[in-house]
């Protein structure tokens, strides 16, 4: 069984190399971003779902990016190509804030 | 709830006691009495039905968020649908209804297609406040606008007189700011005080928007953040009744000469305050859910001295 399951995780490993382990995800569960602040290197695509039985949107502060309404299960994927704090927040409620933080 | 088994001794029964709460939970028929909105319990039948035969009444429904199908109720359409047909058997017929919003979930045109069949179905004048999900169709609102935009300014405000009472429609759900609340803006700040300069003082004002315009819980982003300007647009007035959304539970909370009052949905329940790890859809167990759900009915009672609010649970 266990040589099989190493032989599935290799097999999808090398269908996708990277994405699944490592692709940048911000989940929105329970009216929050999380990780709130995520630090990625610049051309990273970031991905965020949302795990909430609410739409959620996710806006730039500064309307560098905006989503459309996310419904359960939806995502969103931006990608970051320059350096610097990217704070967003939902623009169906407000209150909920995160940041993207792009360094070299 | 015309059967009341209380014991001989006056006191209240379980099953009583259970019907009280029960039926507290569908929704607020409202009574205005002297220009003072006031809530009725169902329960007082002879009460609602003196202040309807010398004033009148008009029914709140909230939050039905049509399309909604997850664990808090698989069938937001199924409830919605029970709501209506308990307002339509309403001895007393209401002058007309308000809507605060969140008509839909996802401001599809399907939802918004079967929202306007079963509320409208039932005959009544409906004027409409959108709440945050009616505008998140790929238009930024028009969707709703199209629909229920007709007469109105900006995002979707106005105001009409009925029976002596100003009505205010008031829209806090757009142009929201990163860490803020609910937000009415300037452009509609300066319409309602433009639109009150005309009315009385002595007119009872009742005003219905979607977010609350008293901080309930900041937390989950429960409030409005320019509502006291609103508010102090409002303070001249002997009576000002405000009714929300939204929390999707009934609250209540009087400051001065404002009353503040916060229907249920008729979708599914929200925890109360700060009891739950967020304010999403709460599941409560089957068999508590209508319960949790409701509208509300307000009778506007000319001369006399408060409005009745009636809150009614789909149980």
């Amino acid at each position: 069984m266990a040589a099989i399951l190493a032989a599935f995780t290799l097999t999808t490993a090398t269908c996708q190399p990277l994405r699944a382990a490592d692709a940048p995800m911000v989940r929105i569960e329970n009216f929050a971003f999380t990780p709130p602040v995520l630090t990625v290197k610049p051309g990273t695509t970031v991905t965020f779902r949302n795990d909430d039985d609410i739409p959620h949107l996710v806006v730039a502060n500064d309307s560098s990016f905006r989503s459309k309404a996310l419904d359960t299960g939806d995502t969103y994927e931006f990608t970051f190509t320059k350096a610097g704090d990217f704070a967003y927040f939902c623009g169906l409620h407000p209150h909920m804030q995160g940041k993207i933080t792009v360094a070299p | 709830m015309t059967h009341h088994h209380d014991d001989e001794n006056g006191h209240i029964s379980r099953r009583h006691a259970l019907e009280c709460m029960i039926w507290a939970g569908t929704g607020v028929l409202w009574t205005i009495s002297g220009g003072i909105p006031v809530s009725l319990n169902l329960l007082g039948e002879a009460q609602a039905a003196e202040a309807t035969a010398t004033g009148f009444t008009f029914l709140q429904i909230s939050d039905s968020h049509i399309g909604f199908d997850k664990a808090a109720n698989p069938h937001a359409i199924d409830t919605l649908k029970e709501a209506m047909g308990k307002i339509q058997a309403l001895p007393q017929k209401p002058a007309f209804m308000i809507h605060t919003g969140d008509i839909t979930h996802l401001s599809k045109a399907a939802q918004f297609d079967n929202a306007a069949e079963i509320i409208g179905g039932a005959g009544f004048d409906v004027h409409y406040v959108p709440g945050e999900h009616d505008l998140i169709d790929d238009g930024n609102g028009k969707a709703y606008l199209e629909r229920y935009g007709k007469g109105t300014k900006g995002a979707g405000w106005y105001s009409f007189d009925q029976n002596g009472v100003h009505f205010v429609a008031l829209v806090n759900v757009v142009n929201l700011k990163a860490g803020g609340l609910g937000n009415l803006g300037a452009e509609q700040l300066a319409w309602l005080a433009d639109d009150l300069k005309a009315v009385s003082a002595s007119m009872p004002i009742v005003v219905f928007a979607h977010i609350p315009l008293w901080a309930v819980y900041p937390e989950w982003g429960w409030g409005t953040d320019d509502a006291a300007q609103a508010l102090g647009l409002l303070k001249r007035f002997g009576s000002v009744t405000v009714l929300n959304g939204h929390i999707h539970q009934i609250m209540q909370k009087v400051e001065g000469n404002v009353t503040f009052h916060t229907a249920r949905s008729t979708a599914f329940p929200q925890p109360a305050p700060g009891t739950a790890a967020s304010p999403g859809p709460m599941t409560v167990p089957a068999g508590q859910l209508r319960g949790l759900l409701g509208t509300s009915s307000v009778t506007v009672k000319q001369g006399g001295q408060d409005l009745a609010i009636i809150d009614s649970t789909l149980a």
